[in-house]
């Protein structure tokens, strides 16, 4: 992994290995924080502010940590960042963290921070791990500030909440998509945007898969 | 690479005193910023609900203070007995952590909120002008939907006619029972009356549109596509105006106050 240009650790995770596009982690919160465009941006400074910090210290003590204790030495590293970070919201943006709430801690769970704490962090130097943290950080956050813009655009009618389009129930003409602010929009959202990323660069479009592999798999390894 | 026994378990104590030593330092150091916040913020709603302050006005941390320091005089009451309770700190007094804790809080009477415990003390709000008394403010908190919902309410100095109410914190649906927090169904409320003619609890959120004011005083149109959250809107005020809540503290006040 030691062969990593600089470059390449920054723009590779933003399109061609997007955590979110491509390899469809941290789902949970971008379902969860991205009603308005205010709260998306402050979810997404928390997490590259945790990706990119976590991503330093593992690969600052990677020589150090022993192997068999290696997990459980990243989740608490991760764990204080995040409690951290969700400190210093609580005393610089408090409105915004309140209606984050509990996902600013649910960071802990991103899959996106552990994953390449254990897949990159623990194999290069501070540097290029800290470049790696900050794009992967980025590279969720693309996902989550587009599918926030939908978002608010459509169900509240107003980006970064100055209203675009006036909706009926503030005497305006334009009937909020109520769908929209519900979870499942996100979902919807989300694959619409992994078949863009895709339609771009069919190469990442996965083998098909098939049911009958997977039979066969388990009457050998006898897995149930 | 192979690790000692003795190294693993060094390098984990280590670890974990590193953490959280930080997390430690983190948290007292910033705590002050953060009661400051959660202060401010309080007097934000309680300006709103009072029409002080308009919904959403961006005004600065000195403002806000001293807007409430000259119009809102705040104050601790007994909430069993609706008398005044001086020796509890009004400033560091907070209701919710009291309602949790055992020894401040006893169990609440059988309600349709889900309010399960009441605290001994409730944190209650004048607003004032030119010493005369322009307002009484509730908090009022109740089952929704999906949670809780949190909130004012206002009462004019009748103890009878709403001046306003804002819900400050709940999970409702967003666009259906979320409205809750919409400026124009809150702006229905202003003129409305909580209480009838015999003193009963009469306000409710009905099913549709309700009259003007004048017309229709005990009713508010209901939410649409919303009917448990209006439902509980409406429970939640049946029970914090009524004897289980703060009827002790307005029936002291009319005695008081002679209305």
């Amino acid at each position: 992994m030691s062969d990593v240009s600089p470059r390449e650790a920054f723009i590779d995770p933003l399109f061609n290995n997007n955590p979110i596009a491509l390899q469809v982690l941290g789902i949970c919160s971008a379902l969860a924080v991205t009603t308005k465009m205010s709260t998306a941006l402050v979810m997404c400074a928390a997490v590259v502010a945790v990706t990119a910090l976590s991503n330093v210290s593992i690969s600052l003590l990677r020589n150090h940590i022993p192997s068999s204790i290696r997990i459980i030495v990243q989740l608490t590293v991760i764990a204080s960042l995040v409690i951290i970070t969700d400190q210093v919201l609580q005393a610089f943006v408090y409105s915004t963290a309140k209606e984050l709430s509990v996902f600013v801690g649910l960071i802990i769970t991103n899959c996106i921070v552990m994953g390449r704490a254990e897949a990159f962090a623990m194999q290069n130097p501070p540097k290029l791990a800290l470049i790696d943290g900050v794009a992967n950080g980025l590279g969720y956050s693309v996902v989550l500030m587009a599918v926030a813009l939908f978002r608010e655009l459509l169900g509240s009618g107003s980006i970064f909440g100055y209203t675009i389009l006036t909706p009926v129930n503030q005497g305006g003409w334009y009937v909020p998509n109520g769908l929209m602010l519900l979870a499942p929009a996100a979902f919807f959202l989300i694959g619409c945007f992994i078949w863009a990323v895709r339609s771009w660069k069919p190469e990442q479009i996965e083998e098909e898969f098939h049911v009958g592999a997977l039979l066969e798999l388990s009457n050998e390894g006898n897995l149930r | 690479m192979q690790h000692s026994t003795g190294y693993i378990v060094g390098f984990a104590v280590a670890i974990c005193l590193v953490c959280a030593l930080l997390v430690a330092t983190s948290a007292v150091g910033l705590k002050d910023r953060q009661d400051a916040n959660k202060l401010l913020d309080r007097q934000t709603k309680v300006l709103t609900v009072a029409g002080i302050m308009e919904d959403g006005a961006d005004l600065s941390r000195e403002e806000i203070t001293s807007l409430f320091g000259t119009a809102i005089n705040q104050k601790l009451i007994d909430l069993q007995t609706g008398q005044p309770n001086d020796e509890i700190d009004v400033a560091t007094f907070d209701q919710r952590a009291a309602a949790k804790d055992p020894a401040t809080s006893f169990e609440a009477p059988e309600n349709d909120s889900k309010v399960r415990r009441l605290p001994n003390n409730a944190l209650v709000f004048d607003v004032v002008e030119d010493g005369e008394l322009k307002a009484l403010i509730l908090p009022i908190e109740g089952y929704g939907l999906w949670g809780t919902l949190y909130g004012y309410i206002a009462l004019a100095p009748d103890a009878r006619t709403i001046v306003g109410i804002t819900f400050y914190e709940h999970k409702e649906t967003p666009g259906l029972g979320g409205e809750v927090d919409n400026a124009r169904w809150k702006a229905l409320w202003p003129g409305r009356l909580a209480f009838n003619d015999r003193g009963a609890v009469s306000i409710a959120v009905k099913k549709g549109a309700a009259g003007p004011p004048a017309d229709d005083p005990y009713n508010v149109d209901g939410l649409s596509g919303a009917t448990i959250t209006s439902r509980g809107v409406t429970a939640l005020l049946r029970f914090w105006l009524g004897e289980n809540g703060f009827g002790p503290y307005l029936e002291s006040y009319r005695a008081q106050a002679g209305v």
